[in-house]
């Protein structure tokens, strides 16, 4: 039998402030343990939240970045349960009116396609302090003998962004998430590290018979730090799964997690007893009303989106997607790329300098290109040069190299050192005349049917010239006096 | 200090520390005397902060000489033992918090001793201000000063003992479901709750969210003004604290009631009162009329219902609120296997019974399957509730009924739960309203088997936000019975 | 409206609550009682009314991104029942 995957992603994201979701405490990563902290993130007896409205305008910009439905009223609630890295023993969160509603994440595959994935609705919550767990070896829960709590993650802004199941393959989840992280990113929410644990993700995973409609069981993939892991972790689940079934068992519902070293996931082994959240509005906490021109002036801030620019790099600007990926991945590149191809209006020359030589001239220095000497106006300055043929490639390779270091417009340092090109036939046929005149033998071969010896003196020309020739000009010319 | 009459008021305290006649210095220690002769009897503070009055009056007394005008100079105040003081224990009456220092202050705290104000002490109440005697309290008994056989009220019991034994010149207090209005009426106190949100919860240690509300007693309408008028406004750290302008209330006090229309509850049940109760209660309506008031009948079809409603809304939210008391980061622990035994040890050990019930059957109320039928319905009957409210007040100004459904009752005289909850019949459904309410002192009844008369208040009640007009309107009947001075009773009761 | 019944033992575990026999017969028979009387709620028309979860009609009170000071870690970690270092210490967690 065919089986086809049916895959959702729950992603946590830690949101990008100053303070605290509900109190002034830094939200920062890698602080002293149990510094960040203050009778709220406490729950100290008596302490009240107050929401941080930097972060409730961050989710308003993600839903509207998402096309999600932002709708007029919104609340918090408490889910209440036990446990000690929380502490308040509930966490405030949304339960049925959450900021945004509905919206897709459009992601596109190494093969160009776009894709897309409705999302069910991203939420506000706060993040919960962070055990270690001691005594097991592993640092692992099973088989600890106690744990020790940090609380300076407690209170951190956390968007829940929960997708629809549409995502059919391991590959299509990577892609949802890169899309998802590039989007985030953009909108400087949040810094959607997964090593810092500001980006957390877990996948639904379930599978069906080809052209079934009804929902497999579905298990829950927790532990996933990594894109690769979470890659690997579908595949791995997904092939147990079959096998499972194809074996005649059932998959049961359940929580799994991810063993990177050993590449299976395994079962948590949840008491599968029903939780009992019993969430109710939090009566600390007064309803949002969403004012409409508070909501537009936000959409007003909202720049274009990854998704928007891979559809226009590659469509419009006939980019292939790793370029494409390259400038997604680095916003400032991406910035400094579009100001060289409005300059020059060249989209084809403005990639193979900005990522070519530029990016080469980065790597090498470690200085971003948009922080280097050379200005996009004088890039799109060469560039113009090169469709004049004033300078040929190679003189422009040299130019960049030399703007680079801050000896000025490309312009300029042709003039001040005379490398302009020369296209007047009369000095190209001088060059060409001594050039023959130096290598009879080499003539001699060519007009004995060896026309590839021609590449030989196209170089020698070239080199007399100190470049300053127009090849295609030294091209005519020769074949004129060879033949 | 020998000169200095413990018996002075607040506004008169002010006044005097302002002018230089009395120092704060010497006010504090006529107060920590007082408390150390009669406490022992009263047991009205968990706490008593005799260094830390004696360092804030001698800062008070350093303020006023470099000139800063503090409306309560060298006030002594009792603060109920839910409401944190940095450096101070903050018990809450309950043994999971019995040695818990708070490390910050709360607002109301904090604006009060910013207008002059030295703390005197922590005061008891009912555990986690939970009960209507402060018999619930797990760390200490608080008798009432006018007869020590008889509770003094609660939940803020500790407070309005302190008070009326004259070991604090006003006391705040915090009001549930008539935490404040009924420990006033047993102590022949004025005991006001102001409108939901005009005092900053920020620091109080939760009961009910949507309820508590932060409050004086005092032993004048005046004093309840001032120190009302200290500390209400809008709190940053207080999300539901109103960012409304805060009118004046001491400066808006009457000498009558001409032109108001006072109304009595058509569906108030009165039986419970008993006849001796009740004439006295008819007695001060009609003290309301000799005082120029119009009294009317008003309908409020749903205030039976206010009982039911409080009791699924208050234990649901107080079933959250004491979840964080866990023996994770502060309080009481009782080691334990694993976490989750450690939990349920610690938290039966430090809560007491009350408590208890009251966090099951909040539990029950949000639990799967029941949400919709108790929580939500008793929210829905609320709406109902303020909508009666609403249209009352539509044909009147203040509402007037009685702030307890008896006088101060003996030690263990309430052994069934429920009938402890019937005390606050009268006070529960302004709570759910949010609505301002106080006790007043209202005359004196000789309680069944008592030997010694026991006050009564009377409760008035105002739409939201109407604070100035309703202190104003009990400052008139107040000087026009003069029954909030009739305190000798008191004064021999816990004469050393 | 539901029956006077009340599951203690369940509630008592979901509430983290240790309760002994005598305490979970105490506590069915009062709390029962206490239903029995909030039951009377089930004679109001309650279907085309609003919840009200707040008296006051506050809406959107928030806060600026702003730092506040942080409490002094010896001061938080001297009153934990148990502490490690300068961790909070907990017995050993069962998975729920």
């Amino acid at each position: 039998m065919n089986w086809e995957a049916v895959i959702g992603i729950e992603c946590h994201v830690e949101l990008k402030t100053q303070t605290k979701m509900f109190c002034g405490c830094p939200n920062e990563f890698g602080a002293e343990p149990n510094t960040n902290v203050c009778p709220v993130c406490l729950g100290m007896p008596g302490a009240l939240p107050v929401p941080n409205r930097v972060a409730i305008e961050h989710m308003v910009r993600a839903g509207l970045a998402f096309g999600a439905e932002i709708p007029a009223f919104s609340k918090f609630d408490r889910k209440n349960y036990f446990y000690p890295d929380m502490p308040k023993d509930y966490q405030i969160s949304q339960f049925d009116m959450p900021l945004t509603s509905g919206g897709e994440v459009k992601y596109w595959l190494d093969d160009g396609t776009m894709k897309s994935c409705r999302l069910t609705r991203i939420h506000l919550e706060e993040d919960t302090g962070k055990s270690s767990h001691a005594g097991s070896g592993d640092g692992r829960i099973a088989g600890s003998e106690y744990s020790l709590v940090d609380f300076n993650r407690a209170g951190v802004p956390l968007m829940e962004c929960v997708s629809e199941p549409e995502i059919r393959s391991s590959q299509d989840a990577v892609a949802y998430l890169t899309s998802l992280r590039e989007t985030l990113l953009q909108l400087d929410v949040s810094d959607v590290k997964m090593e810092e644990g500001s980006l957390r993700c877990d996948a639904n995973v379930s599978i069906r018979p080809v052209g079934a409609t009804e929902l497999g069981t579905k298990t829950e993939i927790k532990n996933m730090n990594s894109f690769r892991s979470v890659q690997r972790a579908i595949d791995s689940e997904i092939r147990r799964q079959i096998e499972t079934v194809e074996a005649g068992g059932r998959v049961v519902q359940e929580t799994r997690g991810w063993d990177e070293a050993r590449g299976e996931t395994h079962s948590m082994r949840s008491k599968e007893e029903a939780h009992d959240y019993r969430y109710f509005p939090d009566p600390d906490l007064v309803p949002m009303e969403l004012q409409g021109d508070d909501i537009e002036r936000l959409r007003a801030g909202l720049a274009e989106l990854p998704w928007q620019r891979f559809e226009r790099l590659t469509g419009e600007y006939g980019l292939n997607v790793k370029q494409a990926g390259q400038l997604i991945d680095n916003a400032r590149l991406a910035e400094y790329f579009d100001r060289v191809v409005t300059a020059s209006r060249n989209p084809q020359q403005s990639t193979n300098f900005v990522l070519g030589d530029l990016s080469r001239l980065a790597n090498e220095s470690g200085v971003a290109v948009a922080d280097s000497k050379a200005s996009p106006d004088d890039i799109a300055e060469l560039i113009a040069m090169v469709e004049a043929k004033t300078i040929n490639s190679k003189i422009a390779k040299t130019l960049v190299e030399r703007m680079w270091k801050g000896d000025g417009s490309p312009k300029a340092i042709v003039e001040r050192e005379g490398l302009s090109q020369t296209s007047d036939p009369a000095a190209v046929e001088t060059f060409v005349d001594d050039v023959l005149a130096a290598n009879p033998n080499i003539v001699a071969e060519y007009r004995a049917g060896k026309t590839n010896v021609a590449g030989f003196l196209v170089g020698q020309i070239m080199k007399a010239s100190r470049g300053k020739v127009d090849p295609a000009l030294v091209n005519t010319v020769l074949k004129r006096k060879l033949e | 200090m020998g000169d200095f009459s413990i018996e002075r008021g607040a506004a008169d305290i002010a006044r005097a520390v302002t002018a230089g006649s009395v120092s704060a210095a010497d006010v504090v220690e006529a107060i920590l005397s007082r408390v150390d002769a009669v406490d022992d009897a009263v047991g009205a503070y968990l706490t008593p902060l005799h260094d830390l009055a004696r360092r804030t009056a001698a800062n008070v007394d350093a303020r006023i000489r470099t000139g800063e005008r503090l409306p309560l100079a060298g006030v002594p105040l009792a603060v109920k033992d839910n409401m944190c003081l940095t450096g101070t224990r903050t018990t809450a009456g309950s043994k999971i918090l019995e040695h818990w220092v708070a490390p910050y202050t709360a607002t109301a705290v904090a604006r009060l001793l910013h207008a002059g104000c030295v703390p005197i002490g922590k005061a008891n109440l009912d555990e986690f201000a939970m009960g209507s005697s402060c018999e619930n309290s797990a760390l200490g008994v608080t008798r009432n000063p006018y007869d020590l056989v008889r509770v003094p009220g609660g939940s803020s019991g500790g407070s309005a003992a302190a008070v009326a034994a004259l070991e604090a010149t006003i006391a705040l207090g915090s009001d549930t479901g008539g935490s404040i209005r009924e420990p006033a009426a047993f102590c022949n106190l004025v005991g006001f709750k102001p409108t939901y949100g005009r005092v900053s919860r920020y620091g109080l240690i939760a009961f009910a969210s949507s309820l508590d509300q932060i409050g004086p007693l005092t032993r004048s309408v005046e004093d309840a003004a001032l120190t009302y008028d200290a500390m209400a406004g809008f709190d940053t750290m207080d999300a539901t604290s109103v960012d409304r302008e805060v009118e004046p209330s001491a400066t808006a006090l009457r000498e009558d009631l001409r032109g108001l229309r006072i109304g009595l509850v058509r569906q108030f049940d009165t039986k419970l009162l008993g006849p001796e109760v009740d004439a006295a209660y008819r007695k001060a309506y009609d003290d309301l009329a000799a005082c120029g008031a119009e009294i009317v009948e008003v309908s409020l079809p749903t205030a039976d219902y206010g009982l039911a409603t409080y009791y699924l809304i208050a234990p649901a939210e107080c079933s959250s609120n004491l979840s964080r008391f866990d023996g994770v980061r502060y309080g009481l622990r009782v080691e334990a296997k694993d976490v989750q035994a450690m939990y349920e040890e610690t938290r039966a050990a430090g809560f007491g019974p009350e408590v208890k019930r009251r966090i099951l059957i909040g539990t029950h109320a949000l639990s799967s399957g029941f949400y919709d039928a108790y929580y939500v319905r008793a929210q829905k009957a609320r709406t109902l509730i303020a909508r009666d409210f609403d249209k009352a007040f539509a044909g009147c100004d203040l509402i007037a009924c009685p702030a307890a459904s008896s006088p101060a009752f003996a030690f263990n005289a309430k052994s069934d739960p429920y009938s402890m909850y019937m005390m606050d019949y009268y006070t529960i459904p302004m709570s759910l309203a949010g609505l301002p309410a106080l006790s007043v002192p209202c005359g004196w009844v000789t309680p069944p088997g008592g030997s010694v008369p026991m006050p009564l208040g009377l409760q008035l009640c105002a739409p939201q936000f109407a604070e100035p007009l309703l202190l104003g309107a009990a400052h008139a009947y107040e000087r026009t019975t003069g029954h909030a001075t009739q305190h000798s009773a008191r004064v021999e009761a816990v004469s050393p | 409206m539901q029956s006077d019944s009340i599951d203690v033992r369940y509630v008592a575990r979901l509430a983290r609550i240790a309760l002994t026999d005598e305490e979970v017969d105490r506590f069915s028979e009062q709390l029962g009682d206490l239903l029995h009387h909030v039951d009377a709620l089930s004679e109001l028309d309650t279907n085309i009314v609003a919840a009200t979860a707040q008296v006051v009609e506050s809406r959107n009170v928030t806060r600026s991104d702003e730092r506040r000071p942080s409490l002094d870690r010896e001061t938080v970690l001297e009153q934990a029942p148990r502490r490690q270092g300068n961790f909070f210490r907990v017995p050993r967690i069962i998975a729920e």
